[in-house]
């Protein structure tokens, strides 16, 4: 099963590397990992989109308590939250794809930003499935790039994850 | 006071009241030596190699409950010092690391004797540092004791670049230290508490199960009382020998893989398991399947939330201080006369009793040959089983947990979970430096002993007079039995060629050396050893090349699938 888990770490060199290390120590998946820091510049939250039975996804958030540097872990799939995912693509826009194109990534809620004379970067937020959807419904061959930054996301209402 | 960096790391070890630090110099230390050089409250301890400082600092925790110290230079120091970290953390132990980095700004530039000594053993350690500013120099080894000691135990490097040491700043040691992500729990949920006793009272064939967890919270009383007062049968783990004491009737021996017959059965066939400070690892219960076959209920008592419900699912989880669970176990049990069915625990009993009656551990001796198991049995006669034991890994290991009863904690030390080749004698320098005038005998192998035989130098330095008892197979034993039984007889590289005349060895060392070849001379042999009080004896038994270890639970097969003796082969 995929989970979405959250933590609030210490801002610290080395503290990712700690996080990392433990995933591929204990051979656990990571399917996307993104970090930064929060209004409290000690702290940096971090999303990990995982994958595995309840045995493994209970021991991943058992061992990522146990690290020092790590304050607290959620598992945001247990209740409801919101994910979203940005993604910067880049396509060959020339002729009549530029036309189509844009159409395409306005019903994707898209924005076109930065054009040339043969190509456009599309920006999109969405959930995973939405932007997969995205690349499933424009040509592949018009893809020059595509820049994902994984999946960040928040507990919905009163689930607040803070110190 | 402004001090340097390299004063400052001696003033945190005076702090903490640091009596030995185990070492090598280099020259990412030169200034933390010197500084070592002006004083005479920590005392250097100069090992042969810095894989024997850290299992000497090891030992030192564990035959003292402290945490124990490792110097050690940057690089090659470091890199040697990973056996003896990845050693100390499989099996929780308190240490403290510090290691030598190039200057901070070298860092990066593949400086020589540089390594990533934080990225290498990071996997390997409770915690590490690298101190770039000196004024983090008193606050992180603080830190660093404070992480090394509490929750579940562990080794933790503080690596400090030489330009730190040399700086200057204001020295005051913390009086103490918070960590806000970092908050072991250390009382037992009530709640938890209550329902496990619940459990335990209904049980018809209760069964204690105890590990390490045990002697690292100093709980062996509390065990104790604790198994007193429901008449349950106790188990240990390997690391968990002399938690509970191996004299008394309650008790059915070590478990698992070479356990005992009893052991095993009862791990197997009980009712309600009560395990604490243990990890049901692959060594104690085999194949986790198989474990589950049979139906039972599971409390499992242990400060790290992670090792429950890792390899077996419990029923009552308690997170906390085993001694802490302990006491508020005893003090329920205590104010209440419920006490599980006495008629349900007498049948168990007589089950159990009719298990010993298998004696797993007998041997055939002989008046020709020497039998490992015979010199394990001496030792434990002539030193009245009140020696402190370091064992090396492999089949004079699993002998000397089987027949030599440790009745107190601590006293038996050895490499459980990374199992180690090389620990024995530096193990005995840690524990002999922290016991002056303890009995402390090595047990070990001929391949295993010359894996760290270089400390025999150190163990001359500092006059450690530790009794060697080199089992000598001139095999791999462990491997050969391993070869013997499920690789069809096939000795690939398990023989042990052109070994040195070890008496002569130990000689060249300066110490005494005895070659022991016939059953008669054993008892002897080790007395008289005992009564050099002040020397090493190295004493080398030439045994039986074929014995065995059993009885034995194959990797990967069920508890109860036990191969009891060369009859069962
Ligand atoms: C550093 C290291 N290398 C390899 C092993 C694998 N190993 C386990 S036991 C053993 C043989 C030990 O032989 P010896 O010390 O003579 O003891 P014996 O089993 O004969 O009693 C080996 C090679 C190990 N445990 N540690």
């Amino acid at each position: 099963m995929r989970h979405v888990i959250s933590l609030l770490l210490e801002n610290e060199a080395g503290a990712l590397s700690r996080v990392s290390g433990l995933f591929s120590a204990r051979a656990y998946n990571i399917e996307s990992l993104t970090v930064a820091p929060t209004e409290d510049p000690s702290l940096s939250r971090m999303t990990i989109v995982t994958s595995g039975s309840d045995d493994v996804i209970e021991q991943i958030t058992k061992q990522l308590n146990k690290l020092i540097e790590v304050v607290k872990v959620v598992d945001l799939s247990e209740a409801a939250h919101v994910e979203r995912e940005l993604m910067l693509i880049k396509v060959r826009a020339t002729g009549k794809d530029r036309e189509e194109l844009k159409r395409t990534a306005d019903i994707f809620r898209g924005r076109i930003i930065d054009v040339t004379e043969s190509s456009y970067v599309i920006e999109l937020t969405g959930d995973s499935r939405k932007l997969d959807a995205f690349i499933e419904a424009i040509d592949r061959s018009l893809i020059l790039e595509t820049v994902r930054t994984g999946v960040c996301g928040v507990g919905r209402g009163d689930r607040i994850l803070r110190l | 006071m402004v001090l340097t960096g390299a004063e400052i790391v001696i003033r945190c070890l005076q702090e903490e009241k640091i009596e030995h630090v185990f070492g090598y110099p280099g020259g990412a230390v030169l200034h933390i030596y010197d500084e070592l050089f002006k004083q005479e409250s920590v005392r250097h301890v100069l090992v042969r190699h810095e894989q024997a400082a850290v299992h000497a600092a090891d030992a030192y925790a564990r035959s003292t409950g402290r945490a124990g110290v490792a110097l050690v230079t940057s690089g090659p120091g470091v890199t040697n010092a990973v056996t003896g970290i990845a050693t100390a953390y499989m099996d929780s132990i308190p240490v403290v690391i510090i290691s030598g980095q190039v200057p901070v700004p070298a860092i990066g530039q593949d400086a020589f004797q540089e390594v990533d000594t934080v990225g290498i053993t990071r996997p390997c350690v409770k915690h590490n540092f690298l101190v770039k500013d000196v004024r983090d120099i008193a606050p992180t080894m603080k830190k660093a004791f404070y992480l090394a000691e509490s929750g579940r135990p562990g080794p933790v490097l503080v690596d400090i670049p030489k330009d730190v040491t040399a700086a200057r700043c204001e020295f005051r040691y913390p009086a103490d230290i918070s960590i806000r992500s970092y908050n072991p729990v250390v009382k037992g949920h009530q709640g938890q508490i209550r329902k496990a006793l619940q459990l335990i009272f209904e049980a018809k064939r209760p069964m204690i199960y105890t590990g390490g967890g045990v002697t690292l919270a100093d709980a062996s009383e509390k065990l104790i009382r604790f198994a007193k007062s429901l008449g349950a049968p106790v188990t240990n783990t390997l690391m968990g020998l002399g938690g509970f004491p191996a004299t008394d009737k309650l008790f059915v021996g070590m478990l698992g893989m070479h356990g005992t017959f009893e052991a095993n059965m009862s791990m197997q066939y009980c009712d309600v398991l009560i395990a604490i400070g243990a990890r049901f690892d692959d060594r104690v219960i085999g194949d986790p399947a198989h474990f589950g076959q049979v139906p039972r209920k599971i409390v499992h008592i242990d400060i790290d939330p992670s090792s429950i419900s890792k390899r077996v699912k419990v029923d009552v989880p308690i997170v906390g201080d085993v001694g802490e669970v302990l006491d508020e176990l005893n003090r329920m049990l205590d104010a209440t006369a419920e006490r599980p069915d006495a008629q349900a625990i007498s049948d168990w009993w007589k089950q159990i009793d009719a298990w010993r009656t298998r004696d797993c551990l007998a041997y055939k001796n002989s008046d020709e040959i020497i039998k490992p198991q015979f010199v394990i049995q001496k030792l434990y006669e002539i030193t009245k089983g009140e020696a402190f034991v370091t064992s090396d890994v492999g089949q004079h290991q699993m002998w000397a947990a089987q027949y030599y009863l440790f009745d107190k904690p601590r006293r038996w030390i050895n490499s459980g979970g990374l199992g180690t080749m090389g620990v024995g004698i530096p193990y005995a320098m840690g524990v002999q430096l922290a016991h002056p005038g303890s009995p402390v005998a090595v047990v070990t192998g001929e391949a295993s002993v010359q894996m760290c035989i270089q400390e025999l130098s150190t163990c001359k330095q500092y006059r450690l007079p530790i009794k060697i008892c080199n089992l000598n197979n001139r095999y791999l034993g462990m491997v050969r039995q391993w070869q013997q039984l499920f690789h069809g007889n096939r000795y690939s590289e398990s023989y042990m060629d052109s070994l040195p005349d070890f008496a002569k060895l130990a000689e060249a060392y300066g110490h005494v050396g005895l070659r022991i070849d016939k059953p008669g001379d054993v008892e002897g042999a080790l007395r008289e050893s005992f009564k050099r009080k002040n020397e090493l004896v190295f004493l080398d038994f030439q045994v039986d090349q074929t014995e065995n270890v059993y009885p034995m639970v194959q990797g990967g097969k069920g508890l109860t699938e036990m191969i009891l003796s060369s009859e069962d082969l």
